[in-house]
């Protein structure tokens, strides 16, 4: 099937306790750190990867296009996603300022209408702003059936439908979507047996997470294409939905670490602070 | 004036307690700009929802009673419908309401603002603060638009308390869309447990990746959490590895809790997970490592063998509990 991921490029997950606020409190800055793609948009690249292979061949079953949307080094975050085996990418040039939750589901319901995928594929929240939002706004703007934080993916009726299994706080729901579709996905999409496509044998056993890009891919990647547009060209309302008026960091949690070496001053210290 | 709508999240025909924190935001927000609040209690079992969220002080309480299991397809409607009464729609962010309300803010063309940790009303206007970047930025955010759907941080809000008097209850008619026969419900498997819930426990004790089993979450980590009566909690890693359900993941992208006393048992204390439990009030972590990171939050650090560690403190807990 024809997949759209949209990959949206996040200061480095890992280092995100080392951002900071500009001295004005207006902006957020991220000097110093690496622009990593988001987690969960990789995990999407990857789950769209082996819903469109029959693993162990060359075969492909259906196009992959990744998308991302920025400043146009966002170019080198649609590059990684073309290495790791995309097959063409959309470059949406436009600031990080410009962009919300309702202006990113606008631009890609205006991609989606000009690409006519059979399925959107993105991560269920970006790691910067937390939003958790983009891929249910754009389904409902396009009035498409979603399936949002997928664990487990399985296509049905040679693609005509979908089985997701949603990571809910109360366990799992299950539900059988029709295609075109926007599905978001969690984490565990990416476990050795979390995407079925019907092709790749039911037993096969993926390698846990999303695979690193080759040398031979990233070498292929070069030769790929990336469509550049900006978002005026879209012909969307560019408005943004949401203001940040102020950004601070968290307070510090109160007092030092106390460190024990048994049990007993561990029982002693939590009684005198009465807190078992 | 702001009027404020809470989706309930209905569960087990009854009313889903965490409803409680939205309905908190929505009396501050209709106390503090002279509005009024109401609910709607949507989904199987609405009128035993209904009848239980009129407890709460607001104005009315409404009922749409939609039958099967969940899909926000179904629901979205109605409420976005109901939403042209109000400027603020609201729920707890819970998976139910992150998956709903967006598509609810889309329909009506509203901003949607996500986990919001905080709401300060000035002159009438709203701005909220909402944990960005794992918790490592606190965002002040308004709405340009006319109306915002909004959610709650469930560990960052009280429960509201039931205000001694009884709203009334309508019903409120069901509206649909044809996406909604674009896919179905299939099945909800959940586990259930005696424990309470971990968005709700006043204590959690969570187990990582150094536990090493699922056999020992169970020989080792569950005494200690039922001595405790608390909730288990678990790592990223943990989960990853199999030894818990995900449902048990506290994180950035797992449950984010923030109790009493928080128990954090051979976790080194990743910054997606410390982004779901830094709010805790007390933190105590048992390692062998004391130079893990999540002695940067902790206000106790046992260095020690959690299989030796935890087996004792298990037993000394249990006798302060029986004394």
């Amino acid at each position: 099937m024809k997949i759209l991921v949209p990959v949206k490029r996040v200061c480095d997950p890992d280092n995100a306790n080392k951002v900071k606020i500009s001295d004005s409190g207006d902006d957020v800055t991220s000097e110093g750190l690496e622009w990593k793609p988001n987690p969960f948009d990789e995990y999407a690249v990857e789950a769209a990867l082996r819903l469109n292979e029959k693993a162990g061949t060359t075969e492909k079953l259906g196009e992959t296009v990744v998308l991302s949307m920025g400043p146009s080094d966002v170019q080198q975050t649609v590059r990684q996603a073309l290495a790791m085996g995309a097959d063409r990418g959309i470059l949406i040039e436009t600031e990080d300022s410009e962009l919300d939750s309702a202006v990113v589901a606008r631009a890609l319901k205006a991609v989606v209408e000009e690409e006519e995928p059979d399925l959107v594929l993105l991560g269920k929240q970006a790691v910067d702003g937390d939003s958790n939002a983009a891929g249910q706004m754009l389904a409902e703007m396009l009035g498409w059936p979603m399936a949002t934080f997928a664990m487990t993916l399985a296509t049905d009726d040679g693609g005509e439908s979908l089985t997701v299994g949603r990571e809910v706080d109360t366990g799992v729901l299950t539900l059988k979507v029709q295609t075109p579709a926007v599905v978001t996905v969690d984490l565990r999409i990416v476990a050795p047996q979390g995407v079925k496509n019907g092709e790749t044998p039911d037993d096969h056993a993926y390698n846990e997470g999303a695979r690193y890009a080759s040398l031979k891919g990233i070498m292929q990647a070069k030769k790929k294409k990336i469509d550049s547009k900006s978002l005026d060209d879209l012909g969307i309302e560019t408005g943004l939905t949401t203001e940040y008026v102020k950004f601070e960091l968290p307070p510090a949690r109160t007092g030092s670490c106390e460190f024990v070496e048994t049990v007993d001053e561990l029982v002693e210290k939590l009684n005198a602070a009465k807190v078992l | 004036m702001t009027d404020v709508l809470v989706v309930a999240e209905l569960m087990d025909g009854g009313l889903r307690k965490n409803t409680l924190t939205a309905v908190t935001l929505a009396k501050q927000i209709a106390e503090g700009t002279g509005g009024a609040f109401d609910i709607v209690a949507i989904g199987e079992g609405s009128q035993a929802a209904a009848a239980e969220a009129a407890k709460y002080g607001a104005r009315k309480v409404l009922a749409a009673e939609v039958e099967g299991g969940y899909v926000a397809e179904r629901y979205a409607p109605t409420v976005a419908n109901l939403a042209a009464d109000y400027e603020v729609i609201t729920a707890c962010a819970s998976t139910y309401g992150k998956d709903l309300m967006p598509r609810v803010a889309a329909r009506i063309e509203a901003a949607t603002i996500s986990d919001i940790s905080g709401a300060n009303i000035d002159g009438g206007a709203v701005t909220y603060v909402r944990p960005m970047y794992a918790g490592n930025v606190f965002g002040h955010v308004k709405a340009t638009t006319d109306k915002a759907v909004v959610t709650v941080r469930q560990s960052e809000w009280d429960a509201a308390a039931e205000s001694g008097s009884a709203s009334p209850v309508e019903d409120t008619p069901v509206e649909s869309d044809d996406v909604a026969d674009k896919l179905e419900f299939v099945s909800l498997e959940s586990q259930k447990s005696e424990r309470p819930d971990l968005a709700e426990a006043e204590t959690v004790v969570s187990g990582g990746r150094a536990l090493k089993s699922g056999e020992n979450f169970e020989n080792v980590l569950e005494p200690l959490v039922d001595a405790l009566g608390a909730a288990m909690g678990a790592s990223r890693a943990a989960v990853d590895a199999g030894y818990v359900p995900g449902d048990l993941q506290v994180g950035q992208t797992g449950k984010v809790v923030a109790p009493k006393l928080y128990f954090a048992v051979g976790i080194s204390g990743a910054i997606q997970h410390l982004a779901g439990m830094k709010g805790s009030k007390t933190i105590v972590a048992i390692n062998k490592d004391k130079e893990a990171p999540i002695a940067q939050v902790s206000d106790y650090f046992l260095v020690a063998d959690l299989f030796e560690a935890v087996p004792e403190l298990t037993n000394k807990v249990k006798t302060i509990k029986a004394g």
